[in-house]
């Protein structure tokens, strides 16, 4: 296990060694590339990128400080909004304005910031709904179990197998809304995995997980990679990136303004520029910044913004 | 709008049943308790008005030819009538009076030959309410044991009283002007400026509290049947049953948000489940006032106004001071959110209220008087509307909250000048339809618009496109 | 008091058709809020669009089957064209459209320029449109009586009214439970708890909530035939009253509940019943029949408050589970 981790991360760094570390940089093998992406909520532009590629197989890194508009590009790349304009395609299709339901069903699948597990209902359920290709979800189908009971045992077989590698399938007949915040997380990204995507888009995996999960979390990731899907993840903290990135693209104000592999990228004076804004009093390549400490603080900040969010959306 | 099950914490408070507010309602109603004048008066034909119910019948022999000739005695709430068959077989009566009516057959006067199938039936009982009609009918032919005769809406149905019909498909207190659609246009500016009261007070609710309160439809009739109170039963001027209508109007708001409204927030009740409170404060108020006053029209003021002409267009004074008063109150309600300092707090908890209430405003004091100023802005324009119809009912305010919804989304739910704008475009449209449809549907073209701009623009004409999930 | 008369009443009741076409129309609104949450305030609309699509293709000459298929139809169009617009606006727009075109159907068919087609204010009488169901009956003419229970065999308020629509009810039940344990109903649960999570696994959001506006219409309209056969068509009996009444009879039952709805409409209709009939005997002459009415109106308004603040998930429901929830 470890020696293959090391070789596909291994060959990936060697894949990318070559691309300049400049923003809109053009990839060797991209599986999303993304044109003239721009993103306008009144006067204000939440998004406009240039250009820019993801490379498949690659975990990458989206980082930035607060506001960045990293979740909105977020957003558009998976048909959950709407651009002003621009252009993307996805292995070779373009999916600008296809509906959130079409890009998933295109092989990339998203999580959500703020965790969208399906409180009432079991967490097997929720696992059972991504699933792909029951014909039961069919509404006059539905009525004659013997046309479904079929794919029904292998979804559950392939949930059941999910839920075990996450260490849910003790929880398997709980509601959901009984999780914690980091089992939440988990049961996103398992569920997610029920669609057998290519790409899985996940929007700040750590905000507000236990930190005795973090790790097995950025575990789980690695794993993502290693089984050769696509990573892309939002992470508004440097730290949680720079182990497990094979690539790191930073936003500000809208912009792609750096991008770069994680050992050298916060040495970017755009980067540096960018951040200065926002976490000033931190040094940001600091590795002793990951101890329990900060993470505790880190995670409630996070939890403060998700509660005043939550009240928001009310 | 998330709401599980009340948390544990939440739990424990348990809101103050809205006793107050049931107590003032009775109490001032139950002074009130009179039989409605009416009297029945046979005609030679019916048809349904706001005023006029009509019991109809068919009598065919056996054959299918009419009966004729056959005596029927009509008992209800005036006394009793007896009406005769024509050549038709047709029988009609015309009753100005809601109630139950039992229709007695008498069977010496059915045609040589001729038989009840149903010998054991020879009353029926009808419940019937103005503006509609109801049939009762007696098959003859061979007796069976079966009782195929009919009464219709039959009295085992539970629709008997709980039917919705409009008291306000009625013609505004004005007479035509030489131009039609002048005067069309004019009547829709002061229909929207009435409306604009009521819908003000449910856009500022919307926007501080979130909640559609379907209840507000109820607040407008309260204070048009407060005023009906006040002038023909208590014997007050019209100006001081209509100030203490708005008082006691605001008075209930005040109680209802103490008793109902705040403790629901205090307890996090979900915001679907407020509203489908509001239904059913709605449903029950407006059966308590058909409880106490009928369902008759009930007129505020019995004299009619004298007409002007203004150009093109004739409006009656009284009208034309309900204008002028909306416009009084609904330029000092702007005055008031744009440069006090209560109203800029009403605006911005509207706008944030984790943010307003992050920079020191009280938010429940804002929402206490908004309350108020919604309830009290709905009294008036229920008065003004009782006039400008010439009569309220019991579910007037019921007709007039799908129009005040329409108004408020139209404008942008939750932007008070949005609702005062989209109230004004409502007006001038069901005014302005009765044009080019059948008057009794000119609502429906204005719901009509509601969802098409919902098709459209669903933040409405002012509305920040934001404010959609 | 005449107790046996009223308990017969209240008896009588517990299998009345109205009873019954309530029924229908609360299992109706269930898939639409308690199985997506959609917050449906225009049932009576498709009640009205079932019951005269009904009566006037019967009018018409159609047989009795092409006469409900036109009611099934006429509900179905009506929930297609409510969902566009509204199915991807948030759940109090939904609201407000479903209750304002229930409310324009209502002014149109109860419109005077209409009357040569829906018979306008005055509706459409029984015997224009009850010939071709009543003709189906397959009991003998005349009446029966079980105990107390004496009604016509095939005429109006009859027995086979009654076994039409409690089988109607029956299917419905089973149904809608074979929906809520299949994995149609399952992504429906995933919408109501929360669309976005729906659609972010790949599942057509808006036409699964299409699908479910439509099913719970046509249940809806079903009802509605069922409520008016035994009496007339009147498009002021299937108002916004008859909306709220469905929605309290799903919220004492139990949203999200296969028997949620049927239970309600018991209930709530013996308990009506009850109030009535005791308040017409009063011996002193308090109030008018009408006012009886009346205060059993207002005892439903109440009722509905109390259970939505204290006990939303109603008798049926598991409180883990049910809640009200917008979309």
């Amino acid at each position: 296990m470890a020696a293959s981790t090391l070789t596909r991360k291994e060959q990936i760094a060697r894949d990318l060694a070559h691309v300049p570390h400049k923003p809109g940089s053009t990839k060797p093998d991209p599986i999303i590339v993304a044109d003239h992406v721009t993103r306008r909520f009144g006067g204000m532009t939440a998004v406009d990128v240039h250009h820019l590629e993801i490379q498949r197989g690659a975990i990458t890194a989206l980082i930035g400080p607060n506001g960045a508009g990293k979740t909105t590009l977020f957003n558009l790349l998976t048909g959950f909004d709407r651009p002003n304009s621009g252009e993307w395609s996805f292995e070779g299709t373009p999916l600008s304005r296809m509906s959130a339901a079409k890009v998933a069903r295109s092989g990339m699948v998203r999580t959500f910031q703020l965790t969208k597990a399906l409180s009432r209902m079991t967490v097997l359920e929720n696992m059972r709904l991504g699933a792909t290709g029951q014909p039961g979800e069919n509404m006059l189908t539905s009525l004659f179990p013997p046309a479904w009971k079929g794919r029904e045992d292998d979804i559950t077989e392939q949930a059941l197998e999910l839920l075990a590698r996450f260490k849910l399938d003790t929880k398997k007949d709980d509601f959901a809304g009984s999780l914690s915040g980091g089992q939440r997380k988990l049961l996103e990204m398992a569920r997610a995995l029920m669609t057998n995507p290519t790409t899985v888009m996940l929007d700040e995996p750590m905000a507000g997980v236990n930190p005795a999960l973090t790790q097995s979390l950025l575990g789980h990731i690695e794993g993502l990679r290693d089984e050769g899907m696509t990573v892309l993840f939002v992470e508004h903290d440097m730290h949680m990136v720079r182990h497990i990135s094979d690539w790191v693209v930073v936003m500000a104000e809208g912009r792609v303004v750096a991008e770069g592999p994680p050992t050298t990228i916060m040495q970017d004076q755009a980067v540096v520029d960018a951040y200065l804004g926002a976490h000033h009093d931190t040094d940001l390549g600091d590795d002793s910044l990951l101890d329990d400490d900060v993470i505790d603080q880190l995670e409630e900040e996070a939890e403060a913004e998700e509660h005043s969010r939550a009240e928001d959306g009310e | 709008m998330h709401l599980a099950a009340p948390q544990p914490s939440q739990r424990r408070r348990r809101p103050a049943p809205s006793r107050a507010l049931w107590l003032l309602i009775t109490a001032f109603a139950a002074l009130l308790v009179t039989a409605l004048p009416a009297s029945a008066a046979a005609e030679p034909a019916c048809s349904p008005d706001p005023e006029t119910a009509c019991l109809i019948g068919t009598m065919r022999t056996a054959a299918g030819d009419p009966a004729v000739g056959v005596q029927l005695e009509v008992v209800g709430p005036d006394g009793s009538e007896t009406v005769t068959t024509g050549d038709d077989g047709r029988w009609v009566l015309a009753v100005h009076t809601a109630g139950e009516y039992t229709v007695n057959l008498d069977v010496e006067t059915l045609p040589a030959g001729e038989t009840l199938r149903d010998p054991t039936v020879t009353s029926r009982t009808l419940t019937i309410e103005l503006n509609s009609q109801a049939g009762a009918l007696f098959a003859l032919g061979e007796p069976t044991s079966s009782g195929d005769a009919t009464a219709e809406p039959s009295s085992a149905s539970p629709s008997d009283t709980s039917t919705d019909s409009d008291p306000t498909t009625e013609t505004p207190s004005t007479s035509p002007g030489t131009n039609r659609v002048a005067q069309q246009f004019a009547n829709g500016l002061v229909f929207g400026l009435l409306l604009a009261l009521a819908s003000v007070g449910l856009s500022l609710v919307y926007g501080t509290t979130g909640l559609s309160s379907f209840s507000h439809g109820e607040q407008v009739t309260l204070g048009a049947i407060l005023a009906y109170v006040g002038v023909q039963l208590v014997g007050l001027p019209l100006w001081a049953a209509a100030l203490a209508a708005i008082a006691i109007g605001g008075a209930t708001g005040w109680l209802q948000n103490l008793g109902i409204w705040a403790p629901l927030r205090r307890r996090r009740v979900g915001l679907t489940q407020q509203m489908i409170v509001t239904i059913g404060l709605s449903m029950a108020l407006q059966y308590l006032f058909q409880f106490f006053f009928g369902g008759g029209r009930l007129r505020i003021v019995t004299t009619s106004s004298s007409p002007v002409r203004i150009g093109p267009v004739v409006m009656s004074v009284q009208t034309l001071i309900s204008a002028g008063i909306a416009i009084v109150v609904l330029a000092g309600v702007a005055m008031f959110l744009m440069y006090t300092r209560t109203g800029r707090a009403t605006r911005a908890v509207s706008d944030n209220p984790a943010l307003a209430a992050a920079s020191g405003i009280g938010v429940e004091s804002v929402i206490r008087t908004v309350w108020v100023g919604a309830t009290a802005l709905a009294a008036l324009g229920g008065v003004l509307t009782g006039l400008y119809f010439q009569a309220t009912t019991w579910n007037m305010g019921g007709t007039i909250l799908l129009l005040m919804f329409a108004a408020v989304t139209l404008g942008g739910l939750g932007t008070a000048f949005g609702a005062l704008a989209g109230s004004m475009v409502i007006g001038i449209v069901s005014e302005m339809a009765s044009l080019v449809m059948p008057s009794d549907m000119r609502f429906a073209g204005a719901l009509l618009i509601l969802i098409l701009v919902l098709l459209i623009r669903p933040q409405g004409i002012l509305g920040r496109r934001d404010r959609i999930g | 008091m005449d107790w046996t008369r009223i308990l017969t009443n209240v008896a009588g009741e517990l299998f009345a058709p109205a009873t019954a076409a309530y029924a229908l129309a609360a299992i109706g609104l269930n898939v639409h809020f308690g199985m997506t949450g959609l917050i449906n305030m225009g049932q009576a609309g498709f009640m009205l669009m079932g019951a005269y699509g009904f009566a006037i293709a019967t009018m018409n000459g159609w047989p009795v089957w092409a006469a409900v298929l036109a009611g099934l139809i006429a509900a179905a169009i009506f929930a297609i064209i409510l969902g566009i617009p509204t199915l991807q606006l948030r759940g109090d727009y939904l609201a407000i459209v479903t209750i304002a075109a229930a409310e324009i159907a209502r002014y149109t068919v109860r419109s005077s320029s209409l009357t040569w087609l829906t018979g306008g204010n005055a509706g459409i009488s029984g015997n224009d449109f009850k010939g071709s169901f009543q003709n189906l009956c397959p009991l003998p003419e005349g009446s029966w009586a079980l105990g107390p229970f004496q009604y016509s065999n095939c005429l109006s308020n009859s027995w086979w009214l009654r076994i039409v629509g409690w089988s109607l009810v029956a299917i419905a039940v089973v149904l809608v439970w074979r929906w809520m344990k299949s994995p149609w109903g399952r992504v429906l649960k995933g919408i109501r708890e929360d669309e976005d999570a729906v659609r972010s696994l790949g599942k057509n959001v808006y036409s699964y909530k299409m699908q479910a506006l439509v099913l719970g219409g046509l249940f809806g309209a079903l009802g509605g035939m069922i409520y008016v056969l035994p009496s007339a068509v009147q498009a002021d009996a299937l108002g916004r009253t008859l909306t709220f009444n469905v929605w309290t009879i799903l919220l004492l039952g139990g949203a999200a509940t296969v028997f949620g709805p049927v239970l309600g409409s018991l209930i709530m209709w013996a308990v009506l019943m009850l109030i009535k009939s005791v308040l017409r005997d009063m011996p002193w002459d308090v109030i008018t029949s009408t006012q009886a009415e009346a205060f059993s109106w207002v005892l439903v308004g109440v009722t509905l408050m109390v259970l939505v603040i204290f006990r939303p998930q109603g008798i049926l429901g598991d409180p883990k589970e049910v809640a009200i929830d917008g979309r």
